[in-house]
């Protein structure tokens, strides 16, 4: 009993002088950007304030991480991949207020992303567009809408292209992401599965991606294996980031916390993004990253669904649009 | 009970019955029941149509076959592997004793990912497989196919020691009274096993339908085809459906319990019939 009571005080004594930690909750695909960021703005925060600052970073499927946050981790910073999981986290939680989007620029995205395809090198299949994707034959690959953040912007990217080409049509929009989900073999349940599944099991033709999943899958796999190819359209999709007020003002982190989500917006911060393939804010940034990035005209879920509440709600709740994809009988 | 009255040569009925209940009800009982009032606190209308929407039942079935199925392949196939490992001798005996607990340590996922390179029609299995026209990875096949790796432990572990403990002298006598082989199997052996192979066959199907990790990646999750109840859940608290979740979860409680209970009191029976005769 001593013994633990010893330990419990010499723990909190080190966490007292120790550096200040910071827990960033994040979703998958951002490992890589934080793994090299973190390093950058420790030195940042170094130099500027004279402490020590200690970056730890949680990963998983963004909604999953929005419920931790909501059941009690102590996040001093969320950065997940919709906005809709972090108004959850203020409406069930109470956490951050409502108006925390209008906090930070651009919408409290630093960088935003979109949804390309992946296909296998020379693209046998000559795919080229989403029309492509629901001919008869070709397997697509792309992970539950359901369980995975990722997916939903794919969904919400092919049923936005349906739209604009048949004069804004719901009917024919459902028709075609109906047609695009009968050539999808495996659902698997987050975006690295799906990754999986068509890259080591070489199972379909084309994988719907992230931007920035597409481009690390082909610097780490080959690029004599896989092609990048952009279709016509796709949607904007705008991963925010918030300080969690009630959680960071508690462990006395709010100010590091606000300089650790503003620095994503400076020149290194930008660059950094830029680097590890997602889209940055910064116009002069972006300017001199533009042949990185293929170019294609974007649209955002508020312009065509509303915002993602609504969308959510239309598509992918329970009963949803999605479900009736699936319904006996279609 | 009776235990209290003849002041047995074990001492402390009264405290250890206490800790037991205590034990079970912080461990077992108190998460249990948080399930329960979870689901119940949203009302029987929200429960009803988030237990009988189609795409959940043809989860809850399909989870509830498999499992079944998986089951009973690992109770033959594991009675035959504690045989072998208790009847014979050879050599490497003692590595195929602890080969068989593996799929308990290993990380299901592991195993999951392990079988869905096997079986996919590119893997090393799935290869062979598919000029026969038979797909396993992302079929109910392939799910079976998890759930016996995973329940194989179960029934081998629940049947070995009592084969081992089995008396000899009982199947010489039997033996001795003119009985073939086969009789001194399935008149003598078998018998007095079938309790055990029963907790096996129940512990390898509830611990089926609860499985998730190692399934997850060999399913497919296509609604209505290949999505396992476990994966609904999942989904359910996706959308931050907390009480959709566990409505779901409360049926393959229930019926788990359920299972448990009926093969409980079967293997009671059978005990007390080999008792008396």
């Amino acid at each position: 009993m001593k013994l633990i009571f010893l330990t419990m005080a010499a723990v909190a004594l080190v966490q007292a002088a120790g550096p200040v930690k910071l827990l960033n909750v994040s979703y998958d695909p951002t490992r890589e950007l934080y793994q090299e960021y973190n390093a950058a703005f420790a030195k940042h925060w170094k130099a500027k304030t004279g402490t020590d600052v200690q970056i730890n970073q949680s990963h998983g499927g963004s909604g999953k991480q929005a419920r931790s946050v909501i059941d009690g981790l102590q996040a001093d910073v969320v950065t997940l991949a919709l906005a809709y999981d972090i108004d959850v986290i203020g409406e069930k939680a109470k956490l951050l207020p409502a108006n925390w989007q209008t906090r930070l620029g651009n919408n409290s995205s630093p960088y935003t992303s979109t949804i390309v395809f992946l296909v296998r090198k020379g693209n046998p299949k000559k795919i080229k567009d989403w029309d492509d994707l629901v001919r008869p034959g070709i397997g697509v690959i792309t992970p539950n809408p359901k369980t995975s953040g990722g997916a939903r912007w794919s969904y919400l990217a092919a049923w936005g292209y349906a739209l604009k080409h048949n004069n804004n049509s719901e009917v024919k929009a459902r028709e075609f992401v109906t047609k695009l989900f009968k050539n999808v073999p495996v659902l698997d349940s987050g975006a690295r599965g799906s990754t999986t599944t068509f890259v080591q099991r070489g199972i379909g033709d084309v994988l719907l991606a992230w931007e920035n999943e597409a481009f690390l899958a082909i610097n780490e796999l080959g690029k004599d294996k896989f092609e990048v190819i952009a279709p016509s359209v796709s949607i904007l999709a705008e991963p925010p980031v918030s300080v969690v007020d009630k959680v960071a003002a508690k462990r006395g982190t709010t100010e590091v916390a606000k300089g650790y989500l503003e620095y994503l917006y400076s020149d290194e911060g930008q660059e950094i993004i830029a680097k590890n393939y997602y889209r940055p804010a910064s116009a002069k940034v972006a300017a001199k990253y533009v042949a990185q990035f293929p170019k294609l005209s974007l649209f955002t879920v508020v312009e065509i669904f509303g915002g993602w509440q609504k969308a959510q709600k239309t598509h992918f709740d329970d009963g949803g649009v999605f479900d009736k994809i699936y319904a006996p009988g279609n | 009970m009776s235990a209290v009255r003849r002041h047995g040569i074990l001492p402390g009925f009264w405290p250890s019955l206490g800790f037991t209940v205590l034990y079970l009800s912080l461990i077992v009982l108190i998460p249990l029941s948080a399930v329960f009032l979870r689901s119940a606190s949203v009302g029987a209308e929200h429960f009803w149509k988030s237990i009988a929407a189609p795409n959940v039942v043809a989860a809850l079935r399909l989870s509830f076959s498999t499992s079944f199925v998986a089951a009973l392949v690992s109770a033959v196939v594991g009675y035959l592997v504690a045989w072998v490992l208790v009847r014979y001798s050879f050599p490497g005996k003692a590595v195929i004793d602890a080969l068989v607990d593996l799929p308990f340590a290993l990380p299901t996922a592991v195993a999951g990912i392990a079988l869905t390179s096997l079986y996919t029609d590119n893997g090393w299995i799935g290869r062979h497989l598919a000029p026969l026209g038979i797909k396993v990875a992302f079929t109910s096949i392939g799910i079976t196919i998890a759930l016996i790796f995973i329940g194989l432990p179960f029934v081998v572990r629940s049947v070995q020691p009592v084969l081992e403990d089995a008396d000899a002298a009982v199947e010489e006598a039997a033996q001795s009274l003119g009985a073939t082989r086969w009789q001194v199997f399935s008149r003598v052996i078998f018998p007095m096993t079938r309790p055990a192979l029963l907790t096996g066959f129940a512990l390898a199907f509830a611990r089926g339908l609860g499985e998730y990790g190692s399934v997850i990646f060999i399913a497919g999750n296509l609604p209505m085809k290949t999505e396992i109840a476990p994966l609904l859940i999942v989904s359910k608290l996706e959308q931050y459906d907390y009480a959709g979740a566990t409505a779901i979860a409360a049926v393959v409680l229930l019926s788990s319990f359920l299972v448990l209970l009926a093969i409980n009191i079967l293997q009671r029976r059978t005990k007390q019939y080999l008792e008396v005769s």
